[in-house]
Formats: C-alpha cells, structure tokens, sequence
C-alpha cells in the first residue's frame, strides 16, 4: 500500500512554482517508498534539487551524467545482488525526456536488454527544459521551442513525439506504463507496482512545465487532466508487452489544451491555422484507435 | 574509500533555503472550511503543506506561492485563497 504522509523529498529546493516535475517526484518516491536508491542523470530535477552542498533528497541519491544514469542504476543493482540485499531495497531510475529518450537511449537500451531489475521512470515535461527549452525527442508536434522557434516559415517542431514506451515493451519488459502527475493516485499505484515487478521497468510521467509551455502556475494539474482528456496523452499499462489497461475517457477536440499553451499560440494567431491543428486532432485520434481511449 | 569524498549533502539539507522569499501571492488556509481531503498536501510541489486531517498548515518559509493548491482544492470546500504579498 502506498504511504501518502510519506516525505522523501524535502521543501527548499529551486524549482519554478508550480513545477510539475517537482510534484511529480514527491507522488513518485512515495510510492517507491523509503528502502530506495535513486539515481538521477541531469536534467531540471537534478540540478534544482540537488545545488551542492544541499539536497532535497533523504533517500540515498546519486548524480553522474547526462547518458548513464541506467548503467550506473545496473551497478548498483548489480552490488545489491553480490550483497544479497536485492529485493529489499531497490534501485530507481528517475530522469527527465532529454536523458530518457534522447541522451540516454543507449544505456537504458542495454540495461533492459541485460535484464536488471530496476525502475526507469521518466518525468516527461516534452523539452530540455534546464538548460533552455530546446526541443527533444518527446517534444509534441507544432511546439515552439527556442530551437524549433514558431514563424513566418515554421509551425515549431516539425517531427511527433518519439514512443519509447513502445521500443522498452519490445525490449521484452515486464512491465511498461505511462502516467501523469494529474492523476496522483493512478500514478503512485503504477510507481508501486513497478518497483515490485521484477526485471526492467519504465514509467513514462507526463508532468506539464509552467515555464517552458507557457501556463499560469496554479494550472499544471489542469493541463495535465486536459492533456489526457483530448487523447494527447494516454494512460496505460502493458505487462508482459501486453495492454492490460487504459484511461479511458469522453474525448474532447485538441483545441482547448493547445490554447491553454504558449508553445501553441502560433496555430491561433493571428488567424487560426486549421491545416496544422488538424494534423494533431489527427494524432489524437490515432492515439484513441491505438489504445482504444474512448468511452 | 570513505564517503565523504566525492560531493555528499545531509538528507534535506535544501531546508537551509527559505524559498518563501520567491513568493507573489501567498495563500491563507481556511481550516474551518476544510473537508481534510489531503488534496493539496499530495499535490503541492514543495511539499510544504504539514499537519493531518482538517488541521493543515501552510509553511510560508518554503511556499513560493504557485496558487496550485488554491486552485486544486475542491469545489465544495475552496478552503484556500491567494492574497498579494505587501512587499
């Protein structure tokens, strides 16, 4: 069961007001609870919650870079089974969608292929929001990011989000699963039953960026719950490469959660792009065929 | 090798921050109108929200004043409201 007074992440830290990512890791460690051993590469929650000589953390927690957190996780998981205290504490994963899907590929490629058991949960905030709001591989498309700047000749990001989910199921993962921090108790029970499943695990967690999207800082929970509702972003659950379940909802068209953007304004000033808003109502709709999201 | 070498921190020892100071709007926590769901303290980015049940407490040392738990508490309560700082 989770423990919901349960504080592994401690106040002080330097993430904007209304940080996602930040809420997002307090939902997560309660739910992995205390006998844990995290391992962060950099990224936004590394560097605002650990500026040396203070840290956040009060579980073990340990830094190295942008590309090896999953190696680093195999080595300490590797220790614990030498040590024979595997199983009661666990080795956690937690990293933004530039070191997930984009730096660190090929580690956590390998870790997963090796088959230690550990929990890899990615904070997906859709950009490198740390060092700049530069585009990443999970950035949606038409987003304008300060590499992908909307204009006369750009409509932002011109590729889709990159499915990594699906490239760790094919990795033959016991259990692959996305969330968002919208839905705190959804999320808590996933990251439980993650670090209880044996093998490789992914947790991929939406967590809206006030900053880097452009939103008033009191609505992070909001555009979380309307990322889900318009079918931008689903909820589920795959063991065994299989889908065992999925939120399913009473879709509403797309327009609502990308007016509530600045990364998104473009597509509605000065005229309303219908061509392009069309394109993502169409991403949507592939998202509830896929995953069969709708009531 | 001992620990110690390398950069190790206490546990918490971000708490020598007062990340009050950032604050815009600070909230005012209304606990007779509170239904103690625990929303806000699950939810709080900071995890500044300490007490049980309908006797919460905001820590105005670390709130940085997002207004999310204003914003999140539920209808039927609306225990919490953002006022401007007097700076």
């Amino acid at each position: 069961m989770v423990d919901k007074s349960l504080e592994l992440f401690d106040c002080g830290h330097r993430a904007c007001g209304g940080c996602g990512a930040s809420a997002a890791v307090r939902m997560i460690l309660k739910g992995a609870g205390e006998n844990t051993i995290v391992v962060s590469p950099t990224g936004c929650l590394e560097v605002f919650s650990t500026p040396y000589p203070e840290t956040s953390w009060k579980t073990p927690w340990i830094h190295s870079l942008f590309e090896n957190a999953s190696a680093v996780a195999s080595g300490i998981e590797a220790a614990l089974k030498k040590q024979g205290r595997l199983g009661d504490e666990k080795v956690l994963v937690i990293g933004g969608d530039g070191a997930t899907l984009d730096i660190g590929t090929l580690c956590i490629s390998g870790a997963f292929e090796r088959g230690h058991d550990f929990t890899y949960v990615c904070y997906d905030n859709e950009a490198y929001m740390n060092t700049g709001i530069q585009r990443s591989g999970a950035t949606p498309y038409d987003a304008d990011t300060t590499t992908t700047p909307a204009g006369v000749r750009s409509m932002g990001n011109s590729r889709p989000k990159k499915d990594l989910p699906q490239i760790l199921v094919a990795h033959g993962s016991p259990y692959v699963a996305t969330a968002t921090m919208a839905y705190p108790m959804d999320l808590m029970k996933k990251v439980e039953r993650a670090m209880n499943t044996k093998g490789p695990c992914y947790l991929q967690v939406h967590a809206p960026c006030c900053t880097g999207w452009g939103f008033d800082s009191a609505k992070t929970m909001e555009i979380g719950r309307m990322a889900v509702a318009c079918g931008l972003w689903v909820n589920y659950e795959m063991v065994n490469g299989k889908l065992e379940s999925v939120k399913k909802v009473k879709r509403v068209p797309v327009d609502s959660y990308l007016q509530a953007q600045k990364r998104f304004r473009h597509l509605f000033k000065p005229t309303r792009n219908e061509e392009e808003i069309a394109k993502i109502q169409a991403i949507a709709d592939a998202n509830a065929e896929k995953y069969g999201i709708d009531l | 090798m001992p620990l110690g070498i390398g950069c190790t921190a206490k546990p918490g020892k971000s708490r020598n921050n007062k990340t009050g100071s950032w604050r815009v709007y600070y909230p005012v926590m209304d606990n007779a109108k509170c239904t103690g769901c625990g929303t806000c303290q699950l939810i709080c980015p900071e995890g500044c929200i300490t007490g049980s049940g309908k006797t919460l407490q905001i820590d105005l040392d670390f709130c940085k004043g997002c207004g999310l738990c204003a914003e999140e508490c539920p209808d039927k309560a609306k225990a919490i409201s953002m006022h401007l700082e007097d700076k």
